[in-house]
């Protein structure tokens, strides 16, 4: 949502891949939606892509910065996407307001779970406090995309345009953030290949 | 970002940037001396770009008060023999509308371009009227890129265009052109502007209506010769192979190109006037043409006309048969949609949807804005009386939302002084209007003067920020200007309302709450329009420029009744309730004390 850094999150994959000579399509959303409303930005790699927005289902990765509205994106992911999701809620003013309800986060993890094998969640915001900064929610989810499997772009170069682009004085809290995020999917993935689904 | 900001003045090699940063980069490669704009989404970027390059590449950029007067400084610019560069969002042209619809009889001597920037699906804007329609309508050639990368070439050859056919060149982009960011190839800036003089020519520039009726003649003519370099413009291409054929143009193209398989696409970028000839030729090639546009079947009609005039027979697929949607933006979903014509690439199968009840998320005001502690305020002086509130185009247009409901009438910039008029002159209501700072200068001030002339009852509140928010934070007439070399000092509201002819008009400062309610109070007393001036600076502009100061606030869980005024009444979005606590998000709070000021009970206070 506006205000999150899913803009920067993105410029950082689209500058990565073009870093790697890929070519690069995204979209992103300016102005009034950035008030605290749902942001989407697209990122599309690869030979000849031109389209900046991605078909239902066509999309490799979904990742969400907030759970409810990364459920709400899930058209975009078919049964090959993998989805990271940041766990860590926030509540919009409606729900505070009595008007709407914001249902459990664990509903909504289990309706991804449902719906989807490849479900990597990840408590960011808890990641970046322990990284020394609740700021840097960003990094750590971007550490977190780049240890999906078949993930485009080189851990390396992520990291190197992410820090490119955050002050200095906050250098060493997001190299934390990004490694630490990229540890906690590394693990996920690894416990996922030792205990393959049973249903 | 920021950085591309500053790297569109790269020398070579190539740069990943957003449609409109390629248009500024285009500005730049085109020598362009002179571009002027009022902020507007989604056209934004091409002016926050020129605001830091203009000084160190040689342009001269404003922010005009509005697009009509943009048009105006442009138009002359370019008639003085100076490269100029107008761009606006899609509503802005009908402001600038005035000067352009006769700018195009007199000409341009120096390449002159006009960049409207459409909104389909209403991302930011009030209607998604299509300005292909504008180009038709006043008789201007037209460029429509599809990528950031023939928005910059295309910005380079406009004005290319502009000067052998010496009238103004529309390029038209749409949001999702705009703001796509994508690979663009830099070819060197030109800088070697030489100093010129307007050279008169009253018969061409003076447009009473003897020289008018004499450009009108002329502007057919150019017309007929736009028709022949549309005709041969590389914009105009082909691609892919089938019986089938599409005709696309923008971003529709991008979505056609990779998603739709065995068509032969005919992809035109040279939309005003389009080749006749060309599409004559390729309909006629085809079993049947698809027609894949956003928006009003412009394309559709001019290639039924051209079929229909040479007899050819070829069924023609589109908006008018059904086949497409003439409302919103299109995505790569829309064509796969038209399998039923024509053969669609495979896509996995989507998940979902959920059938999960999610809350919905509209815009919000900002934690701190002063908007909400001004919409509160007036609330609170208004008491149990009920008034009409006539809103306008801005951050505060959010006053729409629960539980603020400080909006029930918006059209344009600037309407709501005007109809705030309508509305207090015909009924017995109380009527408020608000208007931000810069949305007051571009077409506010008429509004109030009509209400001091006509003597229209209702409160103004301008809602003074010190900056135009919703777009980027430009400066506007109330800051003054400190850029590309050029400082000036901003226009006093008290004084240009009271030379306006009102007689009440106070400040205020809305984080005082109790004072700004008093002050309403006042002004509501007054008989005849009166205006108040709530003036606090937003602080997502002192965030930017590292000026904001945080008090974050807490609550005192031993003071606090569990009354949610502050929650309920004042919904400031850093407040929630947590397990019937209301909890202060220390993230969000930069500690206006607002919310203090509102709690019946002084629970909160600043953290210590």
């Amino acid at each position: 949502m506006g205000g999150q850094g899913v803009l920067l999150a993105s410029a950082v994959l689209g500058s990565a891949a073009l870093e790697e000579g890929k070519e690069v399509v995204m979209s992103e959303l300016h102005g009034m939606a950035q008030r605290g409303g749902s942001v989407v930005a697209t990122v599309r790699i690869g030979e000849g892509v031109l389209s900046p927005l991605i078909p239902s289902g066509g999309a490799n990765l979904l990742l969400g910065f907030e759970p409810a509205e990364s459920l709400r994106a899930i058209q975009c992911a078919s049964k090959s996407t993998s989805i990271v999701v940041n766990v860590h809620p926030i509540v919009p003013i409606q729900v505070s307001l009595g008007l709407e309800a914001y249902p459990p986060v664990e509903r909504i993890l289990e309706e991804f779970a449902r719906l989807s094998d490849l479900l990597y969640p990840i408590d960011a915001l808890s990641v970046a406090r322990e990284s020394g900064s609740e700021m840097a929610v960003n990094s750590v989810l971007l550490g977190a995309v780049c240890a999906v499997k078949a993930f485009p772009l080189s851990k390396d170069t992520v990291q190197e345009e992410l820090i490119r682009r955050v002050p200095r004085q906050s250098r060493n809290i997001n190299e934390t953030a990004f490694s630490l995020g990229h540890e906690k999917i590394r693990s996920l993935l690894s416990e996922q290949v030792q205990s393959p689904s049973t249903d | 970002m920021s950085d591309c900001s500053v790297a569109v003045l790269k020398a070579e090699g190539a740069l990943l940037l957003l449609g409109n940063e390629a248009v500024a980069r285009g500005c730049l490669e085109a020598g362009v001396k002179v571009a002027a704009t009022y902020p507007g989404t989604p056209s934004s970027e091409v002016g926050t770009t020129l605001e830091r390059v203009a000084d160190k590449a040689g342009i001269y950029f404003e922010y005009s008060v509005n697009e009509k007067v943009a048009m105006e400084v442009c138009g002359a610019a370019a008639a003085s023999g100076f490269r100029a560069f107008t761009f606006m969002k899609h509503v802005g042209l009908n402001v600038a509308s005035d000067a352009l619809m006769t700018l195009i009889y007199s000409g341009t001597r120096a390449g002159l371009v006009v960049m409207s920037a459409d909104d389909p699906s209403c991302h930011s804007s009030q209607n998604e009227q299509d300005n292909r329609l504008f180009a038709k309508f006043a008789m201007m050639p037209m460029l429509e890129p599809s990528t950031p990368r023939e928005a910059k070439e295309m910005t380079v050859e406009a004005f290319r265009l502009s000067e052998d056919l010496e009238m103004p060149v529309l390029l038209r982009t749409t949001t999702r052109v705009s703001h796509a960011r994508g690979i663009v190839p830099l070819a060197p800036l030109r800088s070697d502007v030489p100093p010129r003089r307007f050279e008169k020519d009253p018969g061409r520039f003076v447009t009473i209506p003897a020289n008018a009726r004499a450009n009108r003649l002329k502007l057919i003519a150019r017309m007929k010769k736009a028709l022949e370099l549309s005709e041969l413009s590389p914009f105009n291409f082909t691609s892919g192979r089938g019986k089938v054929g599409v005709i696309t143009s923008g971003i529709a193209y991008t979505y056609a190109a990779e998603f739709l398989g065995e068509a032969e696409i005919l992809k035109l970028g040279f939309t005003n006037p389009p080749p006749e000839k060309r599409i004559a030729d390729f309909v006629s090639r085809k079993e049947s043409v698809i027609v894949v546009e956003e928006l009003e079947p412009y394309l559709e009609d001019e290639v039924l006309r051209i079929a229909k005039e040479r007899g050819i027979a070829t069924p023609i697929y589109g908006k008018r048969t059904g086949h497409l949607p003439r409302a919103f933006e299109f995505s790569p979903d829309t064509v796969l949609g038209l399998r039923s014509l024509v053969k669609v690439k495979d896509v996995p199968e989507a998940l979902g949807p959920s059938s999960l009840r999610l809350p919905s998320r509209p815009p919000v005001l900002c934690a701190g804005c002063p908007h909400r502690a001004t919409y509160y305020a007036v609330k609170l002086a208004l008491g149990k009386r009920e008034a009409v509130f006539s809103s306008d185009v801005g951050c505060y247009s959010l006053g729409i939302q629960p539980p603020l409901h400080t909006a029930d009438f918006l059209l344009c910039m600037g309407s709501s002084v005007g109809a705030a008029g309508g509305v207090s002159q015909v009924t017995d209501q109380k009527v408020v209007a608000f208007i931000g700072d810069s949305t007051f200068f571009h077409a506010g001030v008429p509004g109030l003067i009509n209400a001091v002339f006509n003597d229209h009852p209702f409160l103004l509140v301008i809602l003074d920020n010190g900056t135009t928010a919703m777009t980027g934070h430009q400066p506007n007439p109330a800051t003054g200007r400190d850029f590309g070399g050029k400082r000036t000092e901003g226009v006093d509201f008290e004084a240009l309302v009271r030379g306006c002819g009102v007689h009440f008009v106070r400040t205020t400062d809305p984080f005082d709450i109790k004072k700004t309610k008093e002050t309403v109070r006042e002004a509501l007393e007054f008989e005849g329009v009166s205006v108040v001036v709530a003036k606090h600076p937003c602080p997502l502009l002192l965030r930017k420029g590292k000026r904001l100061e945080t008090f974050p606030h807490n609550i005192d869980q031993e003071k606090c009744v569990r009354c949610y005024t502050c929650v309920r009444k004042f919904s400031c979005p850093a407040l929630s309730i947590k397990e019937e606590a209301v909890s202060i998000d220390p993230s969000l709070c930069i500690g206006c004390g607002c919310c203090a000021q509102v709690c019946p009970k002084g629970a909160i206070g600043v953290v210590r």
